[in-house]
């Protein structure tokens, strides 16, 4: 795979006007090369002014970048208030997202930006340990960054990584927090939130690195800054990772409320967008054609940004076959701690894995209809909720294709996978760690 | 103020014995996990709540706090 950074393709002028890309600078940038940019972090000095962070963050419109689109400000502050000896910040870089490729290469190219988001975020809230979650352990980048950092004297806080396990759910926040303890990255029943009660009990902040590098650059230009890029509702840039027809995988710093066909097309035809990534909502094409990156307007078809992942689909793929593979994996990749998700996820997947085949049952497609609703809202994480967007979206647009496969048909002249899934499926139950 | 039933998924067995105290807030899904009425518990209902909260051999079964006011009904 080819990951290459910010092309002419995307954005344009749009772009140059908002001062993008803020995060990814062309080529691996050392500490000195980092300094030399943005200077050295503005610490506050005492917890008092410490706050001020916080309300930048706040009046910044900052949500995290790993997903869930949290409000930054708001995790921070619980933390920030919680009386305890003992507070923990997590940058989180383990991007276990199959498809997503954004951290990877903002770790990489950035990692001073990141770990000085992290150190000022743990200032802001008065964290006493730090760590960083990664996925692929900890690269020469990095560690050359920690190393001269230290030399330097720039860190108030030693920063401990730790290598997350090659699995889906293992960059949750629960499941995070467990691995950080010791134990096996499996997600855990809240309430309590980490924020609340995480790492051995301490409140612990969790934030995905790339918003941390927001946050580190929110600390030096402020705010309005920040807002002068993206929409009053969705301020600010983020990273994607974009997959087309022409099957160069791409991460671009997008801003938030551009059209989706800046970033998608290009390439030979699309059939279909799949946009949030594996937990997100595939998008019929013409009707998504005229969608924008942000959540405001992809909420109309139940979708959201997620982290970042967007695939065009090509028109000789089989999009049903294509699902039903990623649905395969999705289940797989269920932690098998509760119940109606280690039932329903092996049963959907089969359901679909049966259309995507030549013919099936009468009643399959109403059975995977059942077990999707059963299982939603019932997972202790909302692994099994991500699962059935993406599957039920999958019926409603690859409706066509259920029809021609029930006829012994499929539309697809090339059978080449297109959506990538980690080398050597899962696993055994005990790969956690 | 009033409780709201909620499951712990993680530990819960699919014993089914809160179902069979509470028919009226807990059916079982085809898999023997339990479906729970997700309003808060009515007044008329709050001791047979207690009691299948108490019953649940995994421990899984919990009344927590809300803010929405009880239902009568």
């Amino acid at each position: 795979m080819t990951t290459t950074v910010n092309e002419s393709t995307a954005g344009g002028a749009a772009r140059q006007a908002t001062g993008l890309p803020r995060l990814l600078p062309a080529a691996p940038e050392d500490l000195r090369g980092h300094l030399a940019r943005y200077g050295a972090p503005p610490y506050r000095g005492s917890r008092d002014r410490a706050g001020v962070l916080i309300g930048d963050v706040e009046a910044s419109g900052l949500t995290g970048r790993g997903g869930a689109a949290f409000p930054v400000y708001r995790k921070m502050a619980i933390v920030a208030r919680a009386r305890a000896g003992r507070k923990v910040i997590v940058a989180n870089g383990s991007e276990s997202e199959p498809a997503s490729r954004k951290d990877e290469l903002l770790l990489r190219i950035a990692p001073n930006l990141v770990l000085d988001g992290l150190q000022l975020a743990a200032e802001a809230v008065g964290a006493t340990e730090a760590h960083l979650y990664l996925h692929y352990g900890p690269t020469p980048e990095i560690l050359r960054a920690l190393a001269e950092r230290a030399s330097r004297g720039l860190d108030g806080l030693g920063v401990t990584i730790t290598q997350a396990p090659p699995r889906f759910l293992a960059g949750q926040e629960t499941a995070l927090v467990n691995r950080l303890g010791g134990g096996p990255a499996l997600p855990t029943f809240q309430p309590p939130r980490v924020t609340e009660r995480g790492l051995g009990g301490a409140p612990t902040l969790v934030q995905n690195v790339e918003t941390l590098a927001h946050l580190a650059l929110i600390a030096r230009y402020g705010p309005r800054w920040f807002r002068a890029a993206g929409t009053d509702a969705e301020p600010g840039s983020m990273l994607t990772t974009v997959y087309r027809p022409d099957a160069k995988t791409q991460v671009f710093e997008a801003e938030i409320g551009v059209p989706l066909r800046t970033l998608l097309s290009g390439g030979a035809e699309t059939q279909a967008w799949l946009v949030g990534g594996y937990h997100g909502t595939w998008l019929p094409m013409p009707q998504a054609a005229g969608l924008t990156l942000a959540n405001d307007t992809l909420k109309r078809f139940e979708a959201s940004v997620g982290a970042g992942v967007l695939v065009a689909l090509p028109a000789d793929r089989c999009g049903l076959t294509e699902a039903a593979r990623v649905t395969g994996y999705l289940a797989a990749e269920s932690a098998g701690q509760c119940g109606p998700c280690l039932n329903g996820l092996p049963r959907i997947a089969a359901g679909l894995a049966e259309l995507a085949g030549p013919g099936h049952r009468r009643q399959t497609r109403a059975d995977v209809e059942r077990w999707a609703g059963l299982v939603t809202g019932r997972g202790a994480c909302n692994h099994p909720d991500g699962t059935v967007r993406f599957v039920r979206s999958a019926l409603t647009v690859f409706a066509p294709e259920i029809a021609l496969h029930a006829r012994g048909q499929c539309s697809a002249t090339n059978r080449k996978p297109f959506l990538p899934l980690p080398n050597g499926m899962p696993t055994s139950e005990d790969d956690w760690t | 103020m009033a409780d709201t039933l909620k499951v712990n998924p993680i530990d819960c067995t699919g014993h089914g014995v809160c179902a069979e105290l509470l028919p009226e807030l807990i059916s079982v899904d085809e898999w023997g996990y339990p479906i729970v009425d997700p309003r808060p518990v009515p007044l008329a209902l709050d001791r047979e709540a207690r009691r299948a909260v108490a019953a649940c051999p995994a421990l899984a079964l919990k009344l927590m706090r809300t803010d929405e006011p009880a239902r009568s009904r």
